[in-house]
């Protein structure tokens, strides 16, 4: 059984006027199967609209499917009672790292977690500590977070819900915000807690470069699951991410039209170093 | 322009002052605005000044960094004194015109201006020697007593410090904003008063509509966070209480006693 599984859900908003009357109805969700075995790393993709924000809220109990049921460590999330349980086993990492932080100093706020779970103060340290070591901000631990860059927040993010001790991550477009230097920051922070904490990581994203390390990629469009499947699988169906709107990697759109102008190359070129790779070896052959 | 308020900032450095309990201050402060309300001559007076110059010496801020924050008050404390100075009924000192100055009018004068500037330095040294944080730490504790009655101290508290947390921010987004308006023609400078306020309509609408997304996107990160108010919430720094905390507890009680005393036996 998996750290998250999903069951046929659907979720609708519901747009009303001044009066309340129902003015139109949006489906977000139409029907999705999940299955997210623990210490994977899975990234959604989708465009604007496709409903990838509204499944991320559906995994930590912000929102409740309207249809099918979401199960998140074996615990309902439509049961009342679950909530504070999977709130705690199923942290959430946000788009915007100024409206995140809480606490007016950087350890303070990686403190807010688990002083919300009641846990003692000596074993609070303890963990603040540990998740700053852990995204490396250790050495900001007395800085006011006004003060560092978007990265830099999005990792002290990252560390107040490592400090609650979850099972499994879900970041919401949380690179969306930054430059690219921060975007690289936090996907290696995500990428080292998966590897070395065995954390699952749910990355929610627009971005195609950070999915490639990822175990499996669901690819969502309006409210469905368009295509599942490793990045390489993903990648090599160029034609179909294009429909969805999405734009691949620049490394395999090099290769799909190399591919397409005749020069041999392998299936799913994900990174400029394959693609090196590759085309010395394409050119060694001929 | 609003960063030159002083009142209410922090001044870092390391001094007893600043290492006391925030719990410590909060009472301290409100004993020695009572004292400066039972002191009525000159000899308690003194008494609240050596009190004063001993504790600004103890908070190792500068003198010029206290002053500073008088200014915003000064016309507040100017227009007290003359309305003490001319219309206090009592035996005439000097009259001319229509004005008269009594003996009782130049006392009270002097009084209420001694008494409101020793108030506002004694409290903006509470403020100047404590961070917003642990002030709020203290309030909350103080309060603590009033949650008998269901006043909400924890949810006033957060409030606070999520209030002190997004001062910087929403201060740059109006400086943001302010630009961007400035960029499309927006004149916030000519005019007289009315057409000036009428100018910060453009600033405020987005500040607000931004400050109410803000909000939203925190309340929603505080709950995935598992925040649920006060109940069964633990303490990352709990508020301590040490030897020196006890002292200074001893010392101000020692001054209030001090000030009646004086108050009893003084002269004036």
């Amino acid at each position: 059984m998996g750290i998250v599984e999903i069951d046929n859900i659907a979720y609708e908003y519901i747009r009303r006027d001044e009066e309340g009357n129902v003015e139109g109805i949006v489906r977000a969700i139409d029907g999705i199967s999940l299955d997210i075995k623990k210490g994977e790393f899975i990234s959604i993709l989708g465009g604007n609209g496709s409903g990838k924000s509204t499944l991320a809220k559906q995994i930590n109990a912000i929102l409740y499917p309207c249809e099918g049921t979401v199960y998140v460590d074996g615990k309902d999330t439509s049961d009342e009672e679950n909530i504070w349980d999977i709130r705690q086993s199923a942290g959430m990492v946000f788009q915007n790292p100024d409206n995140q932080i809480i606490g007016s100093v950087v350890e303070e706020d990686v403190g807010f977690g688990p002083e919300n779970m009641g846990i003692p103060t000596p074993e609070i340290i303890e963990r603040v500590n540990e998740a700053l070591k852990t995204l490396r901000m250790y050495e900001y631990r007395k800085h006011s977070p006004n003060r560092l860059s978007g990265g830099q927040k999005q990792r002290v993010a990252i560390a107040g819900v490592v400090a609650m001790h979850p099972k499994c991550i879900i970041m919401d477009e949380s690179t969306a915000m930054l430059d690219p230097i921060g975007r690289k920051e936090v996907i290696r922070a995500a990428r080292a807690l998966n590897d070395v904490e065995k954390v699952t990581i749910i990355l929610i994203t627009h971005y195609m470069e950070e999915t490639i390390y990822s175990d499996r990629i669901v690819v969502m469009d309006k409210g469905r699951v368009a295509m599942t499947g490793t990045p390489k699988e993903i990648f090599s169906r160029v034609d179909e991410l294009k429909k969805l709107r999405l734009s691949v990697p620049q490394s395999t759109a090099l290769a799909y039209e190399l591919k397409k102008r005749g020069v041999r190359l392998g299936e799913g070129i994900l990174s400029g170093k394959e693609l090196v790779t590759a085309l010395c070896r394409s050119y060694a052959t001929m | 322009m609003i960063r030159d308020i002083t009142i209410g900032q922090y001044y870092q450095t390391d001094s007893v002052l600043h290492r006391l309990d925030p719990r410590d201050k909060l009472a301290g402060t409100l004993i020695f605005i009572i004292s400066l309300f039972v002191a009525k001559n000159v000899t308690s007076y003194a008494v609240a000044t050596a009190f004063l110059i001993a504790v600004i010496l103890l908070s190792k801020v500068p003198m010029s960094f206290i002053l500073r924050g008088m200014k915003a008050v000064v016309i507040i404390l100017l227009i007290t004194v003359l309305f003490n100075l001319f219309l206090t009924p009592g035996i005439t000192f000097v009259s001319f015109w229509k004005i008269r100055i009594t003996y009782e009018g130049m006392k009270t004068a002097a009084y209420t201006a001694v008494r409101l500037t020793y108030l506002i330095i004694g409290s903006s040294l509470m403020t100047l020697t404590t961070t917003p944080n642990n002030l709020t730490d203290g309030l909350e504790s103080l309060m603590k007593p009033l949650g008998v009655f269901r006043v909400p101290v924890h949810e006033i508290a957060m409030m606070m410090s999520i209030a002190l947390r997004f001062i910087p921010i929403l201060m740059e987004e109006t400086d943001k904003i302010m630009k961007a308006q400035l960029s499309r023609g927006a004149d916030f400078e000519s005019g007289g008063l009315i057409k000036r306020s009428k100018a910060l309509i453009p600033l405020l609408v987005p500040l607000f509509v931004s400050a109410f997304r803000r909000a939203n996107d925190l309340a929603m990160a505080m709950e995935a966070r598992c925040y649920h108010g006060g109940k069964g919430r633990t303490k990352m720094k709990p508020l301590v209480y040490r030897g020196s905390d006890y002292i200074a507890y001893a010392v101000i009680i020692m001054y209030f006693v001090l000030i009646v005393i004086a108050q009893r036996v003084g002269m004036l």
